[in-house]
């Protein structure tokens, strides 16, 4: 069956949307019954193309609607209405151990969504391409201000949302991979909460001195917030991932300086040498290095590192005495870190305390370490330079299953999203 | 009656949306019976600011709906989806005959949607702001592409719609006020059409005012693209530019379009000898030049009463493609109603009327563009005389009835464009060109 390609009417809606809306693809103008391929491709920006694909037939009405219609094949199946950005990946060929990541979020991530006829599974750019649009997907909404920070010694970027003000506020931590990573800053910015993206591994201040930063520096970096003319200072979260959970319960529980409203950690633990800095924390996880074990691929898995939890108190933040909500995200299949057993055990921590009332796990099944905003492609396993002296680069098992893992990211955000709103908006007096 | 501050939600889908795109602004979480005002600002290229404002009154659930609420008062009222870009108007205090176009396509146009409390009518920087989101308006689609065309003496700029194409193409064509002026034909570009936007009035360096080989050579820039399907190219125009397409569209050896578009035009014009004598034309009736009672031009009357002499009206009967024809009743600057009404004899007595078709607009002015821009009844204007000079022409028209004559306008002119570029393809045709 052959399609007047002129006729297809492919559409996306929006076709310029935040990175963790949904689209809806709609193909139309199709004979009923025809069999075609959806497919999209991204090139990030290290010129790595990314695509993904599925296999559709239309219905009598000759339409194609992937909120509403299964996918029969490609690389995801049934409905799913953002398949074909979650599941995008290395296009055959590409160098193994990829990670996609928006490090530029002033522009935005483009995808081609295309329309081939009949069940493609390969060898696209010489299919017959009955129609393509592009869709631009944002970091920042319109009017965010992306402001780099000077102030002191931080290398950090404040994100603030559009409008007067003022807006609470939030220090946004990633792990050990280092380096100023800001696209989830600017997308908490997008959604109204004034962010700055803060890097404390690998900042300026590190690569000129070779001294790793102390607890001062996030200290800086709270009252730069509480100070700014349009921020809440009564109102500031804090959000961390990966090692940047050791940092917020630290900072959370022992700070005077930081009054948190409420955290968000994902996939960490609060399993560290109590009033320890950011370097002595190091080098207890280096510690136990041997326990470092390898998967059938040769993957490195460090989440033994920490195991088991130790019984010895003043080797676990002591979650009793936080006074501020939290709200633990982890992944069952987390393979870097053992985040689930590390979150049941701050939870008995609190039962015991008599503050758990102030904790909320989000734990899912087969969802990996990397639990990051909606819609992004799924990395189980990628290379990762470490932050050592010299550095290494090694492929680090994350863990998680495609379809559990993106259905836990669209999943955590949002409750992430009305947690920060309801502890950074709520209860305020008119 | 307060509101605490940070439980309003204002949101307005999409937040980045194309210029001819319908919005949904909602304010939500309010008391029920509130007062607001919504407010719409706007800085243009020029740097200056365009605001409009509506008054509201929350329902009992504490929801105002734009799209479904009417405005108790403002720079419009009744519900109208898109009545706080259309009725922007310039701020207090600002120069008079100020008229809105974007020049550069490329970035959005970006619009400030406030919410203040109360039922407010000015000063809006001194009163309390309740909530504040950005939306940018789009020109361009994504994976569309501007090429500024360096050919021969061609002052121009083609945008490819994104895909593999090929795509029709369309030659767009503006008024005497000149210029490279590229919006719509990014908009038309966004919706499928390769356009070409024409500057032919003031090109580069010569001074005089080109000819028809000038419309030939942008006519085989698109034709002999290779994206483009060149037996499926269109002409739009605008005023002059309109005038310019039908002459074309009847004349020419060369031009073969599948389809023309003509906005608030004429086709009373000399047809023999070159274009500049056409100028010399309408120069020739400048005494019938009219003022309002504000001093404002109206230029109707320069070609009337019509001609009965067939040189200087183009031979419509002789038109071989389809046509239509956009003319607000209430065009000030040329007599376009009077001139369709004209054609439309012309080409029932010749038995081509079944080729035409014309959307005539009640209060309607001269300027109809894409919808949701701004009105503008009156507007500066420079002379394409020497030396030039600024004068205040009257475009005419109804702020509410030009607003929506603009958005059935647009929406019809992409279907017939649709219709007649697209229309009874043959499956493979398309392809013999690759």
């Amino acid at each position: 069956m052959s399609m007047k390609p002129l006729c297809v009417k492919l559409s996306v809606q929006p076709s310029r949307g935040l990175v963790d809306e949904k689209f809806t693809v709609l193909v139309q103008n199709l004979l009923p019954g025809f069999q075609l391929t959806i497919h999209a491709l991204h090139q990030c920006e290290d010129g790595h193309s990314w695509e993904a694909f599925a296999h559709y037939t239309a219905d009598a009405t000759g339409i194609v609607n992937v909120s509403e219609d299964p996918s029969l094949d490609g690389t995801y199946s049934g409905v799913e209405q953002m398949g074909l950005l979650w599941s995008l990946r290395p296009v055959p060929g590409s160098k193994s151990g990829l990670r996609m990541r928006k490090m530029n979020v002033q522009t935005p991530m483009v995808v081609t969504i295309s329309v081939y006829q009949g069940h493609q599974t390969e060898g696209f750019l010489d299919q017959v391409l009955l129609a393509s649009v592009v869709v631009e997907r944002w970091y920042m909404a319109p009017g965010v201000r992306r402001v780099p920070i000077t102030d002191g010694k931080l290398t950090a970027t404040l994100f603030l949302p559009s409008g007067p003000g003022p807006f609470p506020g939030l220090l946004d931590l990633w792990g050990g991979g280092g380096k100023l990573v800001e696209y989830r800053a600017a997308l908490l910015a997008s959604h109204g909460i004034a962010s700055m993206a803060l890097d404390y591994l690998t900042p300026q201040i590190t690569e000129e001195t070779g001294k790793m930063v102390d607890s001062d520096y996030f200290e800086t970096a709270y009252r730069v917030l509480e100070q700014h003319p349009q921020i809440l200072g009564s109102r500031i979260a804090m959000l961390g991932l990966s090692f940047g959970t050791s940092v917020t319960f630290g900072m959370a529980v022992y700070s005077q300086v930081v009054k948190l409203s409420c955290a968000v950690c994902i996939s960490g633990s609060h399993v560290q040498p109590i009033g320890g800095s950011v370097e002595q924390i190091l080098a207890y996880f280096n510690k136990n290095v041997a326990k470092t074990r390898f998967d059938e691929n040769n993957q490195v898995i460090w989440r033994n590192l920490l195991l088991p939890i130790p019984t010895d108190p003043s080797l676990k933040v002591e979650m009793g005495r936080l006074q501020c909500p939290l709200l633990l995200v982890v992944g069952e299949d987390d393979q870097n870190w053992p985040a689930h057993e590390s979150a049941m055990d701050m939870k008995e921590m609190m039962e015991r305390a008599g503050n758990s009332h102030l904790l909320t796990v989000l734990s899912y099944k087969n969802a990996g370490h990397l639990i990051e905003p909606p819609f992004m492609p799924f990395t189980r396993a990628s290379t990762f330079k470490t932050v050592t002296n010299p550095p290494t680069k090694v492929m680090v098992l994350w863990g998680g299953e495609l379809v559990a893992h993106s259905r836990a990211q669209e999943d955590a955000w949002r409750k992430t999203l009305v947690f920060l709103r309801e502890n950074l908006y709520g209860g305020m007096q008119p």
